[in-house]
């Protein structure tokens, strides 16, 4: 055989010993030497929570528009706080192994997977909260608003893994990618309905803008876990939006988004040991 | 994990009897100027050069046997870390083929999986799976590895507690029980006090015993012409000497400029 060479994303099943103690080395070191540990998972998106609710919810008076705004307001900004991490710890997965890929060879997809993993595992706790309040609100989810919920997990965690394997392996030879991360992140928040709904959007622009927008995979992700929290409450909702058909494309385009980060990671592949 | 069989090989096949085989492999490294995309576009604009290149590999070609112990030596900077990275499949040729069979395990830069902030049980699994062990091969060679490194009263401690010579042991006592048909060591033969160096210098005789074989790269010559049956000496990144260990190392002596 030939020595670096493998199949990719197809290769990680092979490794997933290798790949669980590089998550459960994530997982140990994360919290080491803070006195709180784990707490600091529930306080970000909390503290984060509670900024725009005061902001847009009672300043801005959307929580007033919008019925049991907490919940919708909880309930998308974790999502895209997940997107956030998976996008930004894949794009840093290499150059953070720098030590690993320079000197032994591993299918290097493992580090990105890896992240996606350890993302997922700190979005356990906030899920946990959005349950915990919805409970106490009254909440009666059908299963299929829960599958909703995990399609929409599904949509981010692909469409940041396609991402940052992109973004991941241009940052090897170009630090500035890094730069276009946080741009794409930081508009993120506002390119998806998780301030406001989208439905108040579509009336004050043309028809056309909205379908562009409604072609951003992140929308009907986080319309999905809308559906499964929000919408899923005892209270009546209004300016519900079905999005069967931009769900499928957002099914689609995230995949497509991950095969193309795929190869483009793979082309880039061979250059990392040396320009790292 | 990696194959232990290649299934192109049949018995017909002339190589089958290989453990490397490595054929007109060249590889040159582009060294860029620029890091940033800003700095690129202005370098191309003031029609700077933006990369110089550098060879550090002009067409190598040898095979190694299974079972052989071979030496790769040469001066500084001649190109043997470079063969050995292409070996274990960090660096890819730019041209030419590089072909192994069997699982391969590089010592190359002891303790680069190693993590301060985990205790050493948790370092060696990390770094067993690292080097391509699964969980029953780990768990079943834990207990050697330990005793090899000769601190099991230290498991549970967290490996920045450790002094540099516990680290250093831990590492190789890992690496050297890592399960493989091909070993490729590079210059961690100097490890440790010098009961411990005895003690690795015999694991990889032992290792070679059994069949094993063993690529080292070294500065220490003595001790490979101990430990090795054959040496390829690289000289300004080509091949000047393939054959006998002792050859090799007077061919490298005679190299070496009168100072």
């Amino acid at each position: 055989m030939i020595p670096g060479t493998s199949k990719g994303l197809l290769s990680i099943p092979t490794y997933r010993y290798l790949l669980w103690r590089l998550i459960r080395k994530a997982v140990l070191i994360r919290y080491r030497g803070s006195v709180l540990g784990w707490f600091w998972s529930f306080a970000r998106p909390v503290a984060q929570f509670l900024i725009y609710f005061i902001a847009v919810g009672i300043f801005l008076r959307l929580g007033t528009t919008i019925g049991d705004y907490q919940v919708y307001l909880f309930s998308g900004i974790i999502l895209i706080g997940f997107f956030t991490e998976v996008f930004n710890q894949t794009t840093q997965a290499i150059v953070a192994n720098t030590d690993l890929v320079k000197k032994i060879y591993l299918p290097r997809e493992l580090f990105p997977v890896s992240s996606v993993v350890v993302a997922l595992i700190n979005f356990i706790p906030q899920l946990l909260i959005i349950t915990v309040v919805c409970l106490i609100v009254g909440w009666h989810p059908s299963p299929t608003q829960l599958l909703a919920a995990v399609l929409g997990v599904f949509i981010m965690a692909t469409l940041g893994l396609g991402l940052g394997l992109f973004f991941g392996a241009l940052n090897v030879s170009f630090r500035d990618s890094q730069n276009v991360v946080d741009i794409i992140l930081m508009m993120a928040l506002w390119a998806s309905p998780v301030l406001y709904q989208a439905s108040t959007m579509y009336g004050s622009l043309p028809e056309w803008v909205g379908t562009v927008y409604q072609l951003n995979p992140m929308v009907p992700a986080v319309e999905l876990m809308h559906y499964a929290f929000w919408a899923a409450l005892d209270t009546p909702k209004t300016g519900v939006v079905g999005y069967t058909t931009f769900t499928l494309i957002a099914v689609i385009v995230s995949l497509v988004i991950l095969v193309i980060g795929q190869l483009v990671f793979r082309r880039l592949e061979g250059r990392f040991a040396q320009d790292l | 994990m990696r194959k232990t069989s290649d299934p192109t090989a049949t018995a017909a096949d002339p190589d089958a009897h290989l453990a490397v085989k490595v054929t007109e492999v060249r590889k040159s490294f582009v060294l860029r100027h620029t890091h940033t995309l800003k700095e690129t576009v202005i370098a191309a604009l003031k029609r700077k050069t933006l990369t110089s290149r550098f060879d550090a590999l002009k067409g190598v070609t040898f095979d190694i046997p299974q079972g052989e112990s071979v030496a790769l030596i040469g001066f500084n900077g001649s190109g043997k870390s470079t063969l050995l990275k292409m070996l274990s499949g960090v660096y890819r040729p730019d041209a030419g083929e590089v072909r192994v069979r069997g699982r391969v395990a590089g010592l190359i830069e002891v303790g680069g999986g190693f993590h301060p902030d985990l205790t050493g049980r948790e370092n060696v699994y990390l770094n067993a799976a690292i080097l391509g062990m699964t969980k029953a091969e780990t768990q079943e060679r834990y207990d050697s590895i330990v005793e090899f490194a000769e601190i099991p009263d230290f498991m549970d401690t967290e490996v920045k507690h450790y002094s540099s010579g516990m680290f250093i042991r831990l590492a190789f006592a890992v690496a050297i029980h890592v399960e493989c048909d091909i070993l490729l060591v590079d210059e961690v033969l100097a490890v440790g006090d010098e009961p411990f160096q005895k003690k690795c210098f015999d694991k990889l005789q032992e290792l070679r015993q059994q069949g094993k074989t063993i690529i080292i790269v070294s500065h220490f010559l003595d001790l490979l012409s101990k430990l090795c049956d054959r040496g390829i000496v690289i000289d300004q990144h080509q091949i000047a000497f393939d054959g006998p260990i002792d050859e090799a190392i007077s061919t490298l002596r005679s190299l070496a400029p009168a100072s």
